[in-house]
């Protein structure tokens, strides 16, 4: 809803999860490469590789983020979670020659997000992906900001197309001053207007849609 | 791996892009995919019963299994079925989460709904809502309106009004659809047939337009 009544529980900042944000559950459904450390018994149907019953120890795989946060113990007993081809040193560099040249959508659309959940996961590495995490996004924030406010009554998706989901926000709430600023200086912003579920309303008819 | 595809069910996104969840049964037999488009391209979908359901299943059946598991870990002293017992108790965990938030956040639209739309929910919307829900907006209606009553003098006051600052008592409005007889406060009788202008009192207009039966005309 774009009504100004609906206020949505919003994604955690940094390493915290808002365990109500439907944002910060669609990005605990990314999946790392892990490697099991220990025997998973009955678990081997999981595993579309091997007939096993069990998950052997060693085993690659893939599991979403709240599966590795979950069994993530620091003795290492259980899993060990490799970093995303983002995160590593390769694409480290990339970033911080420059930043605003990558498509962060391509490259997970949950790059600040799922970075700052990486370094739940004990990694030498984690000091290094916390600063490039910094600095892409410094990097990125003045050009976002910029097209955000000045690009009105326009089609976006050139601009918008290439930034990651924490960044899509600030564009929009980037426009939504814009706008809100703009209605206001043609006088428009004392119109009373009809609640946004009706005006969805009178585009369609009232259906479900069925699969 | 596709076991854990369980996105989140949420009624819409902003943008008007639908979401699917999937919930895989996790068990030992074969690996059911059920698919439930719990999420549709429109504002305020129909609560998914079915879906919620499924996943409540697939969590009774990830806790027998536990309780099985433990059972046998405690009796037998199989310590190595632990990391599976983990592993399901955060599956359960992930459903629990997913069902919680798709809940609130409906509930987090219903109660916008009270504010944007007024009172009194057209039937289209009611249908959408289930039992539970239906309940839970009368219940806020009644703390809002007890609220209200409560502030402001004697009258009470009208927090739902006036939304926008106001500019004048009086404001154009067009009639976009037929919507018959309207009294005003002196006791004037109006009749609202589409397309018809008015010049109202501002209060008296400020439901119908947010329903979308007037249109607010500046000048």
């Amino acid at each position: 809803m774009d009504t100004h009544s609906y206020f949505p529980v919003t994604p955690g900042v940094g390493m915290e999860e808002n365990f109500l944000s439907l944002d910060d559950i669609l990005l605990s459904q990314e999946r790392l490469p892990v490697r099991t450390e220990c025997v998973f018994p009955r678990l081997g149907f999981l595993e579309k590789s091997s007939d096993s019953q069990d998950i052997a120890e060693g085993t690659k795989m893939e599991f979403p983020l709240w599966l590795s946060k979950g069994l993530y113990e620091k003795k290492r007993k259980v899993l060990s979670v490799e970093l995303p081809k983002v995160y590593k040193e390769g694409w480290r560099t990339v970033f911080t020659a420059d930043p605003n040249v990558v498509d962060l959508h391509k490259m997970g659309p949950y790059y600040y997000g799922l970075g700052s959940q990486m370094l739940h996961f004990d990694n030498p590495e984690n000091p290094d992906i916390a600063k490039t995490l910094l600095q892409t996004f410094i990097g990125r924030f003045r050009r976002t900001m910029d097209s955000s406010q000045n690009a009105y009554n326009e089609d976006t998706s050139v601009l918008v197309g290439r930034l990651d989901c924490l960044e899509k926000v600030l564009f929009r709430s980037g426009q939504n001053g814009l706008n809100g600023f703009q209605s206001w200086e043609k006088g428009q912003a004392s119109q009373l207007t009809a609640s946004g579920l009706v005006l969805n309303y009178r585009k369609r008819k009232l259906v479900d849609v069925q699969p | 791996m596709s076991m854990f595809d369980q996105r989140v069910p949420r009624l819409c996104w902003p943008e008007a892009v639908s979401r699917f969840v999937s919930y895989r049964k996790v068990n030992g037999t074969a690996l059911g995919s059920v698919q439930n488009p719990l999420m549709v391209r429109f504002r305020f979908c129909v609560f998914q019963e079915d879906g919620v359901r499924q996943v409540l299943q697939e969590m009774e059946a990830l806790y027998e299994q536990n309780q099985a598991d433990v059972n046998e870990a405690k009796s037998v002293g199989r310590a190595d079925l632990i990391p599976s017992i983990k592993l399901r108790h955060c599956c359960l965990l992930r459903n629990q989460r997913c069902v919680v938030a798709y809940l609130y956040d409906r509930l987090l639209r219903i109660r916008a709904l009270r504010w944007e739309y007024g009172s009194v929910l057209p039937a289209n919307i009611r249908f959408h809502m289930s039992a539970e829900e239906v309940q839970w907006f009368g219940q806020y209606k009644k703390s809002l309106a007890s609220f209200m009553r409560s502030i402001g003098g004697e009258e009470g006051l009208d927090i739902t009004q006036d939304m926008k600052p106001p500019k004048s008592l009086y404001i154009q409005v067009r009639c976009l659809k037929d919507h018959g007889e309207f009294e005003i406060d002196d006791g004037t009788v109006i009749l609202l047939k589409k397309n018809s202008q008015h010049f109202l009192p501002r209060w008296k207009c400020e439901q119908l337009i947010r329903q979308g039966v007037l249109e607010h005309v500046m000048s």
